[in-house]
């Protein structure tokens, strides 16, 4: 059946449908990973957002269900080039087409992608409709599809109650604003108890529980729309534990300690961003899904420094909270999908907690 | 940081001679680098076999060393030059042999040269077997279960623990020589031993057999700050068994989910860390395709074809970055070139998906065994770029010029069910046909897929192109049809051979539709960010994002010359690339169209633009649409690009240079025949043929011997001597097994001198730079043949009529260009062979030796430049202070089964080069070069056929009395007794043993004299025992010629003495 997206500058792409018929509204956002469209389709971050791949063969491995970063994907629509319809893989337990189908996630395919993200790159980051109808009238739709605005995404893919994940050594909180699985693994790995938090829940809650560290998640939409999150947050770094932030977290934090955030015209979306660490020179390649930043130079100087910074376009990529167990990053160290550089930050948020239980 | 600014000198190695295994690739890296390094300010003294590089131009380098890449050469040359710095990294195996080997001596700290790009510890914890396995356990790295044997009964024992089948695999090889399967213990034998013969320190590797896993690679750079990354992963779509170098490989992996993706880039950052390599390398892994299990097969510290391949393929100059990392900086500070906005401190994406196919030589050597295995015999590769694997798959099938245009290709049709059956088993250069007939058949995936391993998501994509056949056979052409095959790249032509309706229509009805080729980029970062380069390739149902410029300048296409293949070499890519330079230098707009990646050519910043395109009229002119240029430049690119003229012509683009009619009169025998006529020259009698009948009447009439020949061709392909109706029956029959175009030539073949002689005419001067003779008599393709400049047995006489007759057949061509001519002088009159106008195999090397840059002057004289305005004198040059011989280098080893026996269709692979002040001395060099370091164990076999008996005896004489002990068959033996010398009769090989064989197969005897009697019959006793000596190692020489200049050069011969020539300065 064909398919048609149509961008809020009027650009209409036909192409081929998938997935789910239903007509979708979303902000298109381009991701530039060549493997782990799986782990894309189920990070919660993409709440209130439609994924573009730029690799023009997507499904070739099929679904592995073990490699799911949630219980379900979270994009409001998937494009991609060519939908591998013969999945290969030994782990393979359903073909993607069937898998966005199931959960009802519409996508087209079909249409030239590189010419899709080219705009985005140079327009930045654009709303658009995914739409089966082929009678549609531009007219009516273009102001809808510009008024597009996600709302409220962190309410929607945080856990519903505080959830134990694993035992062990350290009790760490971690709070859920759209987490991805593997943040938890993670840490479990390392002999935590990790108990997953609603994103919502009150810092004295949080704090009653008496962690050993608090890991602040990645998650969807604008931080500026979290405030009351922002809130609790201040008030947990008040309380001298070990916190690890990553993505939204990272930016949340911020927030609470006075910087600003900014929207970026394009984002980083992929598996190939190089991050600088600024203590040691080393440049670590990483994974990335953000469309908004810590605004450069509106982090106060006596609260904290930068640690990373984005060897491509110099954006924040890290703080490191003076006089604190503090620190937070831009990127995923989780990884899943994408490189597996920097997992040892896990090794120093335990190190950090370690080292507070000591004393 | 900022680079080390001790480094002031460096001495760069190339890798030498093109063999299987060890082609272009190098020339391209270490272009490349040296480029680099010169633009740090970086003084580069180059050291290179090779004349036919464009590395060993005197532009690329300050000091430029045409030598064997020998130890004592390298010494001399260190002494001379004192570097401060040795760059191994960029010339292969070859050059991390070599350097080992100086640092092993103490030579290079005694001399104060550092070893930069890498330590002698990185490349032994690498290139040792047992140093790398316990480097990797160390680690937690899997490899397959394996031990280093050095002894036979050691192999046994071993692979009588893990049980067969094993793979045995020498240590300090390239391409894999000497390795192989085993899966009984006669085969262990017999590879084991050879593996252990082969290897440089006499150690082999013989592991468990992991055939049918994944093989997956991953080119990973690292700087000396530890900072790491990886180009660009690529999947083998043969499995493990099949060698990297002669598989199909696509990139990025297709069959890797992330956690596998993730699991092998993580243990390949793991190796380079630990291996402490600061540049490239490859890391080659077995993927078990029903687990996580792994392991690392290989990891080759340096660049290599691989890493050539991940560059085109991405974008990523990987040898220019790992220059660069040599000279100190961090990864993050070194510019991305593509993008010119981002570092190199990041990871390609790539938004489109790449074909390597390899080229084999397998059309060369009929005799050759075509099966695939751990041993390389692809001489060359094509790549394609296309978003879709079916459509690359589709551009490098047609790439590879071989006339295929679809997978339904050659007569695997008419197999029967049995027969195709047994074939899918089979691992060789038709497995992609052979599947595809199968699904024509109705096979389905899992039941291939249960025989020969290849993963299922690529048959399957084989299949889509199958039944794409189909619908084209039995469906309406409708417009959707057509666009989903253009989709997947059917041509035109395969279209037009499915519908059964015309190729122009197939074209008509597209261009009425406005389905035509868009344009990419390739920008390394899938447009994440805006990019400059100018590196192209094309896609249909596209928005097309190539500009075509603004026209300032008149804009040229040159035509490159595609895969490396005998006959067609990196000389033409020399040509191609010099030709771009001196364009661009006049003030043209340049634009290549190539396919291969291993060459300088399709580096993106060396034309205006690059388009990595398959080389056939419909691509062509996809690309010239946009473009509209101006001219397009034919003469330098082979074969290839010559047989585009036509096509290309029909465009309305006009060929520059020597007219497409004038090429024509200079191949089409009549009108060839009346030129010389006209200009008064003898030419050896001859005739044009079709059939047997006609043939066998002609050459009863000339009398034999008689040269059969198909016309049209380069390389002398299916060009064979022959001496009875019999061969005729039997040439003819091979020639006429492809359809011939054009008749099939026979001529009178005279026993002469052949001499070469490459020249620039500008419709009225002509510019000869030197004249070459032949060490072997014509009748020995010259491609083949050791060729010397200046001429050192030619009368004035003899050489102004050369110069004479040059000139007269330039202007009756009327030549715009180069034009090379092969002569016979037979009785001190002068024939001519061949005339071709266009650059030829021998124009690297008369440039170098000359100092005259003839590329440089026929790219402008094309352009409307005279020789005379360019600042040269017209006619034949003075003569150079320097002998200058070029020795042709084989690759026969890595054959099995191929006849090595010299004749009129060329079969080397490469050469080198051999430059003096004396003869004797360059002679000899030459041979060192080539790999021919005697003597050893001064033991020789000569088996000649009668009529070289007489001949034979005052050559065997010379190697008696330097000390040869000489062994011979019955007749030879007899007639060299009766000669003086003492010669030890032997058995022939039917008689029984102890016999010839079993005397070469005991590593007794280094050099073997062998002229072979006529025919292909692989059973006669000289064909098992020339191969038996290649197999062995024994320097076998088939021409009394050869082994002449070869005494020569041993008489004169002194390792000590030698002198090294800086050609920068001739």
């Amino acid at each position: 059946m064909k398919a048609f997206l149509i961008l809020a500058d009027g650009t209409i792409f036909e192409g081929r449908s998938i997935g789910s018929q239903r007509e979708v509204i979303s902000e298109i956002v381009f991701n530039t990973s060549m493997t782990g469209y799986l782990e894309i389709l189920t990070d919660p971050s993409y709440a209130g957002e439609a994924v573009v791949m730029t690799y023009p063969i997507i499904g070739n491995y099929g679904i592995c269900f073990d490699d799911m970063e949630d219980d379900k994907p979270w994009p409001d629509g998937f494009i991609v080039r060519e939908l591998s319809e013969t999945p290969s893989n030994f782990r393979n337990e359903c073909g993607l087409s069937d898998f966005l189908k199931k959960h009802d996630i519409p996508g087209i395919q079909g249409i030239d992608t590189r010419a899709l993200t080219k705009i985005l790159r140079s327009q930045g980051t654009m709303n658009g409709m995914i739409t089966t109808n082929e009678n549609f009238d531009l007219e009516e739709i273009l102001p809808r599809i510009r008024a597009f605005k996600a709302e409220d995404v962190v309410k929607k893919v945080t856990c519903s109650e505080k959830e134990h994940f694993s035992d062990g050594k350290y009790k760490v909180a971690l709070m859920d604003f759209g987490a991805k699985r593997n943040i938890a693994r993670e840490l479990a790995k390392r002999g935590c108890a990790v108990t997953i938090y609603p994103a919502y829940t009150p810092a004295e809650e949080i704090m009653k529980d008496a962690p050993d560290g608090i890991m602040l998640s990645n998650g969807p939409g604008d931080p500026k729309d979290c405030m009351p999150i922002v809130h609790e947050v201040k008030k947990l770094f008040d309380a001298d534990i070990p916190m690890f932030g990553i993505c939204l977290g990272h930016q949340l934090l911020a927030l609470a300690n006075g910087a600003d955030t900014r929207k970026m015209k394009w984002g980083h979306r992929g598996a190939n961003h190089p991050v600088k660490d600024l203590e040691t020179g080393r440049v670590y390649i990483s994974t990335q899904n953000h469309g908004y930043v810590v605004a450069d130079k509106t982090v106060p100087e006596d609260v904290a420094e930068m640690s990373f910074r984005n060897a491509n376009d110099a954006t924040m990529e890290g703080l490191h909270y003076l006089g604190k167990n503090v620190f937070t990053v831009q990127f995923h160290p989780e990884a899943c999908g994408g490189p597996q550089d920097t997992g040892f930050l896990f090794d120093k948020f335990l190190n950090m907690m370690e080292v507070a239980k000591d004393a | 940081m900022p680079k080390k600014n001790n480094i002031k000198k460096v001495l760069v190695i190339g890798s030498g001679p093109i063999i299987i295994g060890q082609a272009a690739e190098f020339d391209y890296a270490g272009t490349q680098a040296c480029r680099s390094l010169k633009e740090e300010g970086v003084e580069v003294v180059l050291v290179n076999s090779n004349p036919a590089t464009i590395m060993t131009d005197k532009n690329i380098a300050d000091k430029v060393y045409i030598e064997p890449l020998n130890i004592e050469v390298l010494k001399k040359i260190i002494e001379k030059e004192e570097p401060d710095s040795l760059l191994p990294t960029l010339g292969g195996q070859a050059a991390l042999n070599i350097a080992m080997e100086l640092y092993e001596s103490g030579f290079l700290d005694k001399k104060k040269v550092a070893l930069i790009g890498t330590t002698s510890q990185t490349i032994k914890k690498a290139e040792d077997r047992l140093e790398f396995k316990e480097t990797m356990e160390k680690i937690g790295e899997p490899c397959a279960a394996s031990e280093v044997c050095t002894t036979l009964q050691g192999c046994i024992d071993f692979a009588e623990k893990i049980g067969y089948p094993v793979v045995i695999r020498p240590a300090y090889t390239l391409g894999g020589s000497g390795g192989g399967i085993a899966h009984d213990l006669e085969q262990l034998k017999e590879i084991a031993s050879n593996g252990l013969r082969l290897s440089r320190v006499g150690q082999v590797l013989v592991e468990r057999y992991i055939g049918g896993w994944k093989e997956i690679e991953y080119e990973v750079m690292r700087d000396s700050y530890g900072n790491c990354i990886t180009v660009c992963n690529m999947e083998n779509i043969d499995p493990v068994g099949v060698h990297t170098g002669d598989s199909i490989v696509v990139a990025p992996s297709q069959t890797l989910a992330d956690k596998e993706y993730q699991m092998l880039r993580t243990s390949a950052l793991k190796i380079i860390t630990e291996l402490g390599i600061t540049g490239g390398c490859n890391v080659q892994y077995a993927l078990n395709p029903n687990s996580f299990e792994y392991c690392v097969i290989e990891v080759n510290p340096r660049v290599s074809r691989s890493s050539a391949l991940a560059s085109k393929a991405t974008g990523y100059p990987i040898a220019k970055v790992a220059a660069k990392i040599a000279l100190g900086y961090a990864l993050d500070e070194i510019k991305n070139a593509v993008t010119g906005k981002t570092y190199a401190s990041f990871e390609p994406t790539l938004d489109y998906c790449v074909v390597k196919i390899p080229k084999w030589p397998f059309d060369k050597f009929v005799s050759a065994k075509r099966t695939l295995t751990t041993q390389m015999k692809a001489t060359g590769e094509v790549m394609s770029i296309c978003p879709n694997f079916e459509g690359a798959l589709m551009k490098a099938l047609r790439s590879l010029e071989q006339n295929i245009y679809s997978l339904d290709y050659g007569n695997f049709g008419e197999l029967s069910d049995e027969e195709l059956e047994k074939a899918l088993y089979l691992i060789d250069d038709h497995r992609l046909f052979y599947i595809s007939e199968a699904f024509r058949r109705g096979y389905d995936i899992e039941k291939i897929h249960e025989i020969n391993k290849i993963d299922m998501w690529f048959l399957n994509k084989i299949k889509v192109l199958v039944d794409m056949e189909k619908r084209l056979k039995t469906e309406e052409l409708t417009l959707e049809l057509l666009k989903e095959a253009k989709r997947m790249e059917f041509p035109d032509k395969a279209i037009a051979q499915f519908t059964g309706i015309s190729e122009a229509e197939v074209k008509a009805m597209r261009y009425r539709n406005n389905i035509v080729a868009a344009f990419k980029m390739v920008d390394t970062c899938a447009a994440e960010f805006e990019s400059e380069t100018p590196y192209y390739y094309s896609c249909f149902g596209s928005v097309n994002e190539v500009e075509p410029g603004d026209n300032m300048r008149k804009k040229v296409i040159v035509l490159g010359s595609g895969p490396i293949r005998i006959g067609q070499g990196i000389e033409f890519d020399y040509c191609s690339v010099h030709s771009v330079w001196a364009l661009s230098d006049a003030g043209y707009e340049t634009i290549i169209i190539n396919n291969n990646p291993e060459t300088v050519s399709t580096d993106f910043d060396i034309a205006d633009k690059l388009y990595f395109e398959p080389l056939t009229p419909e691509d062509v002119e996809n690309i010239v649409r946009l473009e509209k240029p101006d001219g397009a430049v034919v003469q330098f690119g082979g074969q290839t690009a010559i047989k585009l003229t036509e096509a290309i012509m029909k465009m309305g683009v006009p060929i520059l240079g020597t007219s497409s009619d004038d090429v024509d009169a200079a191949e089409d025998r009549e009108r060839f025949d009346e030129i010389l006529e006209q200009c008064r020259i003898p030419r050896p009698s001859g005739t044009t043929v079709f059939t047997t009948e006609e043939a066998l009447k002609a050459a009863n009439e000339l009398g034999y011997p008689v040269l059969v020949r198909p016309s049209y061709v380069l390389g002398g392909q299916g060009m064979q001597i022959a001496v009875n109706d019999g061969d005729i029956v039997e040439f003819m029959a091979i020639i006429n097994r492809d359809v011939q175009e054009h008749p099939i030539l026979v001529d009178k073949y005279l026993v002469g001198k052949e001499v070469e002689v490459d020249g620039v005419c500008d419709g009225t001067d002509i510019l000869i730079p030197g004249i070459m003779e032949h060490i072997e008599r014509a009748g020995v393709h010259s491609g083949d043949s050791i060729s010397v400049y200046p001429a050192q047995s030619l009368s004035e006489d003899i050489i102004k009529k050369l110069e004479d007759y040059t000139g007269r057949l330039a202007r009756a061509l009327h030549v715009k260009g180069l034009l090379n001519i092969q002569f016979i002088v037979h009785e001190d009159e002068v024939y001519v062979i061949e005339v071709n106008p266009r650059s030829s195999r021998t124009v690297p090397y008369i440039s170098k030796v000359t100092g005259i840059p003839i590329v440089d002057i026929a790219s402008k004289v094309i352009v409307g430049k005279t020789i005379k305005e360019l600042g040269y004198t017209p006619g034949l040059q003075k003569k150079a202070d320097y002998i200058a011989i070029k020795q042709p280098v084989f690759s026969f080893e890595k054959l099995r089964g191929a006849e090595i026996s010299l004749g009129p269709e060329m079969k080397s692979t490469g050469e080198v080069l051999g430059i003096a002040k004396d003869f004797h001395e360059a002679l000899y060099k030459s041979f060192l070069g080539a790999g021919i370091n005697l003597p050893r164990t001064k033991k020789m076999i000569c088996t000649v056929k009668d009529s070289d008996k007489k001949e034979l005896i005052p050559i065997a004489k010379r190697f008696y009395d330097l000390g040869y002990e000489i062994y011979a068959t019955r007749s030879t033996a007899a007639v060299l007794n009766e000669n003086g010398m003492k010669a030890t009769r032997i058995n022939k090989i039917h008689d029984g043993s102890p016999n010839v064989l079993d005397l070469i197969l005991a590593g007794e005897v280094d050099l073997i004299i062998d002229t072979p009697t006529h025919g292909r019959d692989k059973s006669r006793d000289g064909f098992l025992i020339r191969r038996n000596a290649i197999e062995t190692g024994v320097t076998c020489l088939t021409s009394l010629d050869t082994a002449k200049a070869l005494v020569t050069s041993l008489e004169n011969a002194n390792l000590s003495q030698l002198s090294v020539v800086d050609i920068a300065e001739i």
